[in-house]
Order: C-alpha cells, then sequence, then structure tokens
C-alpha cells in the first residue's frame, strides 16, 4: 500500500501523520521538540513505527512543515517542504471542506486565515510579539503552579474571570502577578488569562478581518477549553475543535506531498543514520552570514544561509 | 593647512553610479562611495541610532559611519518630505557626538528637494561654478537616472523568466559601468540604446498567465533592496512579474506632474494628501486592482507615519476590489524567516487563486 508522511515541526511540539491514498490517518503521532528538532524527529518516526507495526506499507512521499521545515526537509529528503500556513488550510479543507475561517494558535506563533469556496483569500500571522501563544499559557502556568493541561477545566469553573492587560507578554506576566498579590482567585485570573489570549489574538492577528462561521479553532491552544469558550463567547458563534486539530498541519503537508508528481522513497531506518548541523561564518565579505551546513553520516548534503555565490558550500563539494 | 575635500554619501540601490557622476563632475572634491550595505552596515547604524527611528536612518547612518572611516570629510544627505526632514541634523550630530569632523550637506531647503535647493548647496561647495554647467550635468544626471529606470522596469518584467540564471543582473551590471564612463547626452543615449537592444535579446521564458505582483509603499525599502531583505529577488525567484512605482524619477518630477491626476483617480477614498507617498499608495493599490494584477505588497519600515495613515485606505481599496494584499514592516530586528513563510503563503495563495 502507497503512504505518505507528513511532519510539522513546530517551535514546541513535533506532529506527524502517515495517511494513505484517500487521506485517511494510519499512523500519527504528537511529541514535544524540546529544543531539538532533529532528535524529535528521529524520535517521532520511531513512534510512527512502532504504531504501523506490520502493516505493508510503501511511503513514497514526504513533506515537511513548521519551522524547522527546512532543516528536517533536507534530513528527510521530502519531496515537499510547505509553510506552515497552507499546509494548515490544505489539512483542515481536506475534512471541512466548507471552513470559512481557521484559527490556529500554536507554541510560539499564532495565525488566521480566511477561506472563500475552497480557496485562502487572505491570512495573518502574529508580527511582533508572542503574548497569547501556547509558550505563553505554560510559563504563566508555571509560576499558577498548575498543569496546563488542566488550565481549561479550571477556567470553566470561575463566575467571575478577571481582567488581565494583554497588550504585551512582559505587562500581561506583571498585571497577573499584581492581581495575585491582589487576593484574586486562581481560577478567575486563569480564566481571566484565557480571555485575555483571546483579545489579544483578535486585536493583533485579526485585526481588520471579517470572521465569518464555520469557525475551526486549531493549534496546541485549541485543546485549552477555556479559551475555546472565550472565543465563542467573544465571537458569537461556535467554535470548533477537531479531535486531531494539533495534526492538520502534518496532515495537509502529507496531502500535498501526495499530490506532488514528484516521489521520494523513505525508510524508517532513517533513524539509525547520523546527522549533523553545523554554523559557518562566511568571512569573505563583511556581511558575515551564517552558513548552516547539514550532514548524514559525515557527508555534507545540504547548506544554506549564504546570500551570495561567494558563500556557496555545495559548489565546493558537489564534485564528488 | 588645507586638508583634501573627500566627498560621499548613503547608498541607495543603484543610484550611487549617477550621483558619483554627479558629484564628480560638478565638484573638485575627491568622491567616494561608502562600501556596499553589509550586516555590518546596519549594525553600526543601529548601535548608534535611537531604536525607534525607521530603519533608513539607521541605514544611512551606517553608511555615513564606514564612509567615514574610510576618509570622507564632506557627507551629503538629501531630506525633505516626512520624518527624513530630520536626518541630516540629527546625523550630523550623533556623528560629531561621536567624535568625527566632518561636513554635511543637505540637498533640501526646509521642506524639499528643488532645483533652487540643489543650486544653492552645490554653490556651497564651490561658488565659481558656472550655470549653464551646473544645469548641463543636472539634467544629464537626471537623464541617467531616468535611463537606469526604464531599464529596471524592463528588468522586473522579465527577470523571473530569464533562462540563464544572473544574465539579467551581469548585464545590468555592464551597463551601468558603461553609464558611469558617458562624456555627454549624445553618447549617454547611444549606450542606453545598445543596452536596451541587449536586454531585450536576453532569452526569457515567460509564460503569458504569468502571475503579477505590485510593490507598493514607502520609498527607501522600496528602492534599497538590502533594506526589504532582498524582497524583489525572492519575487523573481518564484516566477513573478513584478510592478514597481517608485523610483528616483518617480521621486524628481513625476510624482509633482501625477499628483493632481492621482487624486482624481482615487476621488471616492481621499479627498487629499497625507505626506510622503502615502496617496500616492492609495493611486497605486486602486491602479493594480483595475490593470488585473493577482496581488500587491505593500513595504514600510516599522513606524513610517505616512504609511501607517494610508494603509486603511489601502486596506478598504483592496476590500472593495477583492484584491489580495500583504504588508510588511522592516526593522533592524526583522525576522527573515517571518518573512520567508509569509511570503511563501502569499504565493501559494496567489497560484491557488490563479489555478
Amino acid at each position: 500500500m502507497n503512504a505518505y508522511l507528513g511532519v510539522d515541526i513546530g517551535s514546541i511540539s513535533t506532529k506527524g501523520v502517515i495517511i494513505d491514498d484517500d487521506n485517511h490517518i494510519l499512523a500519527s503521532s504528537y511529541i514535544w521538540t524540546k529544543g531539538n528538532p532533529m532528535e524529535a524527529v528521529k524520535e517521532l518516526i520511531h513512534h510512527l513505527e512502532k504504531e504501523i507495526g506490520k502493516r505493508k506499507i510503501n511511503i513514497i512521499g514526504v513533506g515537511t512543515t513548521g519551522s524547522a521545515r527546512k532543516l528536517i526537509g533536507t534530513m528527510l529528503n521530502a519531496n515537499i517542504i510547505k509553510n506552515e500556513i497552507t499546509a494548515h488550510a490544505i489539512g483542515t479543507l481536506s475534512l471541512y471542506p466548507d471552513v470559512k475561517t481557521i484559527f490556529e494558535i500554536g507554541g510560539q506563533d499564532s495565525k488566521i486565515i480566511l477561506i472563500e469556496d475552497g480557496i485562502v483569500v487572505d491570512y495573518a500571522m502574529n508580527t511582533l510579539c508572542a503574548a497569547g501563544t501556547g509558550a505563553f499559557l505554560s510559563s504563566q502556568a508555571n509560576r499558577l503552579g498548575v498543569q496546563v493541561e488542566d488550565f481549561g477545566r479550571i477556567a470553566l469553573t470561575s463566575k467571575k474571570p478577571t481582567k488581565i492587560a494583554a497588550r504585551c507578554t512582559v505587562f500581561a506576566e506583571s498585571d497577573l502577578v499584581h492581581k495575585l498579590q491582589m487576593g484574586y482567585k486562581k481560577e478567575d485570573i486563569i480564566a481571566g488569562l484565557c480571555q485575555s489570549v483571546v483579545s489579544n489574538y483578535l486585536n493583533n492577528v485579526g485585526k481588520g478581518k471579517k470572521i465569518k462561521a464555520p469557525i475551526i479553532f486549531q493549534g496546541g491552544v485549541s485543546k485549552n477549553i477555556g479559551v475555546k469558550k472565550a472565543f465563542e463567547e467573544e465571537v458569537g458563534n461556535e467554535v470548533i475543535v477537531d479531535p486531531n486539530g494539533h495534526l492538520m498541519g502534518a496532515l495537509g503537508v502529507a496531502i500535498l506531498s501526495k499530490k506532488n508528481p514528484l516521489k521520494t522513497s523513505f525508510k524508517f531506518s532513517i533513524c539509525e543514520d547520523q546527522f549533523e548541523t553545523r554554523g559557518v561564518e562566511c568571512n569573505k565579505c563583511p556581511n558575515h552570514c551564517e552558513i548552516i551546513c547539514i550532514s548524514k553520516n559525515k557527508k555534507l548534503i545540504d547548506a544554506w544561509g549564504n546570500r551570495c555565490s561567494n558563500g556557496d558550500m555545495m559548489s565546493k563539494t558537489s564534485n564528488h | 593647512m588645507n586638508k583634501e575635500k573627500v566627498i560621499s554619501f548613503p547608498h541607495l540601490g543603484d543610484y550611487h553610479i549617477p550621483f558619483k557622476f554627479l558629484l564628480t563632475k560638478l565638484t573638485n572634491y575627491k568622491v567616494i562611495e561608502a562600501p556596499p550595505i553589509t550586516k555590518k552596515t546596519i549594525e553600526l547604524g543601529s548601535k548608534y541610532s535611537p531604536d525607534f527611528v525607521c530603519v533608513p536612518f539607521k541605514y544611512n547612518l551606517g553608511n555615513f559611519i564606514e564612509t567615514l572611516e574610510n576618509g570622507a570629510n564632506v557627507l551629503m544627505q538629501a531630506g525633505g518630505g516626512c520624518r527624513y526632514g530630520y536626518y541630516p541634523e540629527v546625523q550630523e550630530k550623533i556623528l560629531k557626538d561621536l567624535g568625527y569632523h566632518f561636513e554635511l550637506l543637505t540637498l533640501s531647503d526646509n521642506d524639499s528637494i528643488t532645483i533652487k535647493s540643489i543650486y544653492h548647496t552645490f554653490k556651497k561647495i564651490d561658488k565659481r561654478i558656472p550655470l549653464y554647467k551646473m544645469v548641463y550635468y543636472s539634467l544629464l544626471t537626471i537623464l541617467m537616472i531616468r535611463y537606469m529606470d526604464n531599464i529596471d522596469h524592463y528588468i522586473r518584467l522579465n527577470i523571473g523568466f530569464e533562462v540563464e540564471k544572473n544574465s539579467f543582473i551581469h548585464l545590468k551590471k555592464e551597463m551601468l559601468t558603461s553609464f558611469s564612463t558617458c562624456k555627454g547626452y549624445f553618447s549617454l543615449t547611444k549606450r542606453y540604446l545598445k543596452y536596451k537592444k541587449k536586454f531585450r535579446n536576453l532569452a526569457i521564458n515567460k509564460p503569458d498567465n504569468c502571475l503579477k505582483v505590485g510593490i507598493i509603499g514607502e520609498l527607501y525599502t522600496s528602492m534599497e533592496p538590502f533594506s526589504s531583505y532582498f524582497l524583489e529577488k525572492e519575487l523573481a525567484s518564484m516566477n513573478i512579474e513584478i510592478k514597481r512605482f517608485t523610483n528616483v524619477s518617480y521621486l524628481l518630477y513625476q510624482k509633482r506632474l501625477q499628483r493632481r491626476k492621482n487624486l482624481r483617480y482615487i476621488n471616492q477614498y481621499c479627498k487629499y494628501t497625507i505626506g510622503a507617498d502615502g496617496i500616492d499608495n492609495v493611486y497605486r493599490a486602486k491602479y493594480l486592482i483595475d490593470q488585473g494584477y493577482d496581488g500587491i505588497i505593500h513595504i514600510k519600515p516599522f513606524g513610517c507615519t505616512p504609511e501607517i495613515g494610508a494603509i486603511p485606505i489601502i486596506r478598504k481599496v483592496c476590500q472593495d476590489g477583492k484584491m489580495p494584499i500583504i504588508y510588511f514592516s522592516f526593522d533592524s530586528q526583522t525576522s527573515e524567516t517571518g518573512i520567508k513563510t509569509r511570503l511563501e503563503a502569499f504565493y501559494d495563495m496567489l497560484k491557488i487563486k490563479k489555478g
């Protein structure tokens, strides 16, 4: 059976799916990136291999997306490397063909995608500040001494959410500390945080966009039921959270790799190969480009980051 | 004890070539170019600039520091328009505080650059320059800029489809070198026509229904490729035809000639100008919609006030015309990955829409 692998390597978590020709998910995995995308991907592939088990599949397409897409795409010899905006739209559309708006809040970034008749017509991503993203929520959970997974449940118990100033991560944090010291209840503060995530998102990312239903909410933060409820109150529409919402990027890029006529070969044994990255500073002009070299089993397979041909590492070694 | 005067000026795209030409012809100073903009330039510039100033200030300041280190002792700055009007004074103060000794000349007086203000500036350099010589070389330089801009226009339409990689860039370099050694109107025009023909003969492979994108926005980020992280190059690599309005020819005289016509064209959106190129960009957005372009990219330095004023109007124009538009703000702290991701998604969106 032909199968396709999609990997979404975010700042916080790494997601992977294997799909068949009919876009059915055969295996999926979701793990923490822990700041080491290459190791995380190896672990991810290990998990996927286990889940596939004895089923006979032949992976002929590999796609990567997310912030480490280029690095991992090179490592896995992907036949498609796509930005996360397109990947998320394609993945979501395969399950919800009539979706009009996608909210996505991940670990470090948040985006909004507007769709008309199955085509992306507008999108935006947070530009300056990470307030209201997953990383912010988990650091606040830490401060409050609760697990970030319990955040949503606790928020729902609040009757009177406390207002938290959420324009900026740093100020939100100091406002939160201030409210704690004033003696506000913890669940009210947590509910307030969920609301501040939503108002921050709608004011920054969703600024000036017309939000139409059906709305899908995904990304790590969508698992937080408190944020989902705050969205519904603010937008005045039902907000759908898919149980596989966290996999949409990986699913989308797997579908794209299936559509790409150019195929690739992939073996689970890639986990045993030695991959290494090295940063080199090019000193041929004052620009000092930082060039990233990636090697597989001590052999250079790709390099990037140079602005001009002076820093082209590949041409020097392309003779072998 | 008269030290030799060495004059220099900040970079802006390829315009250092005509400007150096003009200075060499009109003054007896030694003319040196600032070193090409690199990461070091912007690092130096940011280090000594107020953090929240718009980014062209930082690039200009970095250029000045690098060229002063190379021995320049007379600097030239343009000024005028928006916050740009404050650049010369503030930069002079910062550089003097850093301990550099130099003289700073501005091309503008009060608020705008006019032929009169340029004349006065050159009179300051050398009282004996005859008027006819000044007029002759100024017009020759303006013609050179005009020719460069014409060729650039052709390049932007076609560079994304070149058959031989870098053929356009190489030919352009050759042309600029040739322009810089021209003797007068006749020789310049002859060279222009020669290269125009050469450019038309460069092999391209351009489909009829290629994606067409217009770039609008603030002038410095439009014209200095380093400051927009080589946006046009990136677009060309995606096989996109590019239309850009802002160039020095436009700023020197076309803008003045078109102002009333432009305002009439967009009279359902605005009635009066809002400074710098704000209204010009509203006009351009509408023009691109009417001409059937596929998308618009609006660029500006972070905190550029005239463009911030224009953005809501442009947004409305694009909503009415169902035109995809993306906004970029550039600063010395901008993440290049973020730009690439957004640009790729923009490309995918246009491509899927076009089918």
